[in-house]
């Protein structure tokens, strides 16, 4: 594309989150609120209504006691790019350009000036990702003192999900020009839940690049819309082929399995593995 | 032109039709709904310069290092910081929140004098010089008329310059009842006193271990010194480290463990005994170790020819698979295979301490499980535990006493908090919600005359007290903060301002001497600094400059050396002793009871036994939840404003009860209404209950919110250590 040849090769940031790490201490949920002045109300019980860019799931395995297992799930902003760059669900049904997919990061963006509110993006987004300002934030007396800049609040009645925390991405590349760089290295550029995470179950990187981290967990197949070729790692509804950039890693099959849904037929045939059969 | 009905009915459906399909109206809507959307109760944050400022977290006593980004004067972020031996950039939600807590509603902006009656929040705000001499003129008082020693202070762990302060001002004053909040790091260290003979405390190797038995502990739920224990959890996950945790709930500890043993709650110290027992049948355990170090492993004959019973023979003569399975539930094959396990992994290490070990443990039940590292010679070798000495770098000289404080120094000390103390001081403590027994607490302290606190928030002994001295938060003024929590390398931080108060707060350290010096003669002159800082400074002078230069100083010679086989107690030796001495005999067929702790209540009337689960998503001790970790607490543990119990289906079929069905759960000491979970994680005839709800104090994020667990459990007092030792509560449940 064009914007590629300006500004070097294109990148495809990921993320790896592995769950035989990841404790559910939900230190993620609270980095990302933090870096991205997330609001929060009195209540935050009625989880519907409650914005959480990164919302870490319990999934059990659906077994009696003593053989129940369960499994914490964190989950962010897939990023899906879809079939083809761009056909991201979100993208594909905002009328207002206010979410577009960047070729150059494949990150999927969302300008709260132009969103509208319409919250087609919800409804299209198969992993509950984007969350809705139904009232404007309040933030008690002398709490807006923490607020960062790098990020505005949002007001009423625009939808706002992960960003991949875009705005370190910026800065990243705006530090790398200061040096006179074209390439931001990998440690630059990391995402504040991956940055906060004591487990380390988080890796960010670029998946376009072979050297990092993200690529050498999940190595995966660019040429067939992104799929691991790491037999422990899967993508969260992987057969709807939303073709998602965010990956888990997991040493237990029902984990993996939990990954997708499955028919009646294909649950009698046992065809529960997360990877899907493809086209 | 005549308007008949007709004519005004198409009229108007023509006006109707034609307001509709105009845009007017709709781009009216739009306009006021996008007007109204930039009214500026949007925050603009301020743009700025960038800096980071490292200091140390001390939420908790896990001792994170942590990175603060600010924004100018604001402090914006809180992050890990990188390479710190505790943390190496992980942080906790907790941690992150501590903004929320520097710029939140809870803060205590200025010296405040109680008004109204006892907790009814009516204050005055004062300034420090009227709060200090009121506060004087009563401590002289009590002093003059020889009642000293009835001045009493409580505070967290202890450690550190201020609570030491606070310490030395009693002694000088002449009290001696100054205490602490013990943990089950406590109980390891009376435990070390009658099995090694040293004045230590526990630190844990698991990053080397090769397996790991934990009784109960919250390994990941905030066990020892948090984000090091998760790291330590990535390290085994990494390393193939095999993780058994023996627990009645599936916590997250539990999940993530390989294998989840699930055990009658209370019944860990005779599992113990029992795996114990088929490492000695089996002969798996480390006869160098038994045969040349322990002492009372093996019965001896004294000098009037009674034979008294040894470790060995207890062990094998009651505690066999099937005797321990009937008394804990744990199948007897799966208590064989687990001690086979035990003793032949290469590093294998035994830890407890319930959840996140808040709470001090059964002496006995610790000695149980200590004794499973001595037999497989797990003491002081890499990846099992070692006696740590907790770092000691306060060396005042002794406090000066005049003949008033001699004497009230020398009058006994109270229990604990008793309602025989006149003057309470609370720095780093927050009883009022973290005592058991709430209720019973809070009518003690009501008796005491005068409360001072020193919270930098509303928390809940805070809004009972009659003065609060708020101090300076941890992201305000300098302090030192000590991590010891199952550490090797204890690790002693210097907390630095990160931003400038933002309140009339005040340091209690210099709060402290303020005191002193309005009491003048040798309690002034028992604090010769001119100001808490150079107090301070002075003290950590003697550690060397790398804590001034780094922020931290890592005590790298606390721990034993490895293989370190010198005892102090009277033998020289190990002493399996302190296990046997003071057991109660079996009755016919059964296992001796190794102690007298009995929860309150009878079985008959209270069937079920009531656990408080502990989560790193609900902060329970000193501090509260601020919005952002109240915000991720899930759904089936707060709804709006109930807290839920979790039950087993079993239990639930038994007792009438349906998902988010409401029920009443009664103990011996509290009833209270909940909701109901019911789910496969738990044993059936147990119910869970979150810590760290059922706040009264704090803010609107927060209070009124759930039920505090402990205002639902009855004291169990340790005869052999005194500490409060419940580590749950029987209880009945019924519909509401």
């Amino acid at each position: 594309m064009k914007e590629e040849g300006k500004h070097g090769k294109a990148n495809k940031f990921g993320m790896v989150i592995d769950l035989d790490k990841c404790t559910g201490c939900g230190s993620c949920m609270v980095a990302c609120m933090s870096e991205n002045n997330v609001s929060f109300k009195e209540d935050e019980s009625d989880k519907r209504l409650s914005i959480t860019w990164m919302k870490v799931y319990r999934i059990t395995n659906g077994k009696k006691f003593p053989d129940a297992e369960e499994c914490f799930l964190p989950r962010p902003c897939m990023h899906c790019e879809g079939e083809h760059s761009g056909h991201s669900p979100c993208v594909s049904v905002c009328p207002a350009t206010a979410t577009d997919y960047s070729t150059q990061t494949g990150i999927v963006s969302q300008i709260y000036t132009r969103c509208f509110g319409c919250r087609y993006c919800m409804a299209a987004c198969p992993y509950h990702a984007r969350h809705f300002n139904w009232w404007d934030p309040v933030w008690p007396e002398g709490m807006e003192k923490f607020l960062s800049p790098n990020v505005s609040p949002r007001m009423r009645g625009v939808v706002e999900k992960c960003s991949f925390c875009f705005h370190r991405y910026q800065l990243a590349k705006d530090k790398a020009y200061m040096d006179g760089r074209r390439e931001i290295r990998e440690e630059e550029y990391q995402t504040a839940c991956t940055q906060a995470c004591p487990a380390g179950a988080i890796t960010f990187g670029d998946l376009n690049n072979k050297n990092h981290k993200v690529y050498k967990l999940v190595k995966p197949d660019n040429k067939h819309h992104g799929k691991p070729r790491n037999p422990h790692a899967f993508r969260l509804l992987e057969r709807l082929k939303t073709n998602p950039k965010v990956y888990y890693l997991s040493s237990r099959d029902w984990v993996r399995a939990a990954g997708d849904n499955y028919t009646v037929e294909e649950k009698r045939k046992g065809i529960t593995s997360g990877s899907g059969s493809g086209h | 032109m005549k308007i008949d009905r007709r004519c005004f009915l198409s009229l108007g459906i023509g006006a109707a039709a034609g307001t509709a399909l105009s845009p007017l109206p709709w781009k009216l809507m739009d306009d006021s709904s996008i007007w109204s959307q930039m009214w500026p109760w949007t925050p603009v944050p301020e743009d700025g310069e960038y800096t980071y400022v490292d200091s140390v977290c001390s939420l908790c006593p896990g001792g994170c290092g942590i990175s603060v980004r600010k924004v100018n004067d604001r402090a914006v972020k809180i992050e890990g910081t990188k390479d710190h031996p505790v943390n190496d950039g992980g942080i906790c939600g907790l941690g992150v929140s501590g903004l929320q807590l520097l710029y939140g509603p809870t803060r205590v902006k200025s010296p405040m004098k109680r008004i109204g009656e006892r907790g009814e929040g009516r204050w005055e705000k004062v300034s420090w010089e009227i709060a200090i001499s009121a506060i004087t003129r009563e401590l002289k008082e009590l002093r003059a008329a020889g009642k000293a020693n009835t001045v009493g202070a409580i505070t967290g762990s202890g450690r550190g310059t201020v609570p030491q302060m606070l310490k030395r001002f009693l002694t000088a004053y002449g009290s001696s009842n100054f205490f602490t909040t013990p943990t089950i790091q406590d109980v390891y260290a009376e435990a070390f006193k009658l099995m090694h003979g040293k004045d230590a405390v526990p630190g844990f190797d698991f990053e080397k271990s090769t397996f790991v038995l934990s009784f109960g502990s919250g390994l990941i739920d905030g066990w020892g010194s948090p984000v090091r224990m998760i790291r330590a959890n990535s390290t085994w996950k990494d390393n193939g480290t095999t993780v058994v945790q023996v627990e009645p709930r599936l916590s997250n500890t539990a999940a993530k463990s390989d294998k989840w043993i699930t055990i009658k709650p209370g019944t860990e110290g005779d599992l113990a005994l029992g795996i114990a027992h088929v490492i000695i049948r089996e002969s798996l355990n480390s006869k160098k170790f038994v045969d040349n170090h322990a002492n009372g492993y093996l019965g001896a004959i004294d000098a009037s020819g009674v034979f008294t019973q040894g470790f060995k023979e207890l062990i094998m003569s009651s505690y066999g698979p099937d005797a321990v399975e009937m008394r804990t539930g744990v199948a007897g094959s799966d208590i064989v295979a687990l001690a086979k396990e035990f003793a032949t992994a290469r590093r294998a290490v035994a830890v407890c301490g319930r959840g996140q070990g808040d709470n001090p443990a059964d002496i006995k039940e610790v000695m149980a499980v200590h004794a499973l590292n001595a037999l497989v010679d797990s003491i002081n070798q890499p990846g099992g535990v070692y006696t740590v000495k907790a770092p000691d770098y306060i060396k005042w000289a002794d406090a000066e006493m005049d003949s008033v404080a001699g004497e009230g120094f020398a009058q006994e000390r109270f229990s604990g908090i008793t309602d025989g103390l006149n003057a309470l001081f609370i720095s780093g403590a927050n009883p009022y919600y973290t005592m058991t027994d709430t209720t019973a607490v809070k009518k003690v302290l009501d008796q005491i005359p005068m409360i001072v606190s020193f919270s930098s928030f509303m928390d809940e002994s805070a809004a009972q007290s009659d003065y609060i001295l708020p101090d300076h938060t941890y992201l305000e003024g300098y302090r030192d903060v000590v991590a010891v929590n199952g550490l090797m390398r204890p690790v002693v931080s210097l907390a630095q301002p990160v931003v400038k108060p933002q309140f009339k707060s005040q340091s209690t350290g210099d709060v402290i001497i303020a005191l002193a010096n309005s009491l003048e003669g040798t309690v002034a002159k028992s604090f010769p600094w001119l100001n808490y800082q150079q107090c301070l400074k002075e003290t950590l002078d003697s550690m060397g400059p790398e804590i001034q230069k780094n922020g931290f100083w890592v005590d790298k010679k606390a721990a034993a050396e490895t293989g370190d086989k010198n005892f102090g107690t009277a033998s020289g030796k190990f002493e399996f002793t302190a296990i046997t001495d003071n057991t109660t005999p079996a009755e016919s067929g059964g296992i001796p009871k190794l102690s007298s702790i009995e929860l309150a209540g009878d079985k008959a009337s209270y069937p079920l036994l009531l656990i408080p689960s502990d989560s790193l998503r609900l902060a329970n001790d000193t501090i509260g939840n601020p919005p952002f970790m109240v915000k991720i607490v899930e759904d089936m543990i707060l709804k709006g404003k109930s807290s839920f119990v979790e039950i087993n289906p079993d239990t639930a079929r038994k007792y009438d009860l349906k998902e988010c069905s409401e029920a009443v759960i009664t103990t011996p000491v509290g009833k209270a209404t909940v909701m109901v979970h019911i789910s496969e994680s738990i044993m059936k005839d147990v119910v869970a209950m979150a810590t760290g709800l059922g706040h009264t104090a704090h803010d609107k994020y927060l209070a009124g919110k759930g039920i505090n667990v402990k205002s639902l459990i009855a004291t169990v007092q340790d005869p052999l250590t005194g500490y409060d030792v419940a580590w749950g509560a029987r209880a009945k449940l019924t519909k509401a």
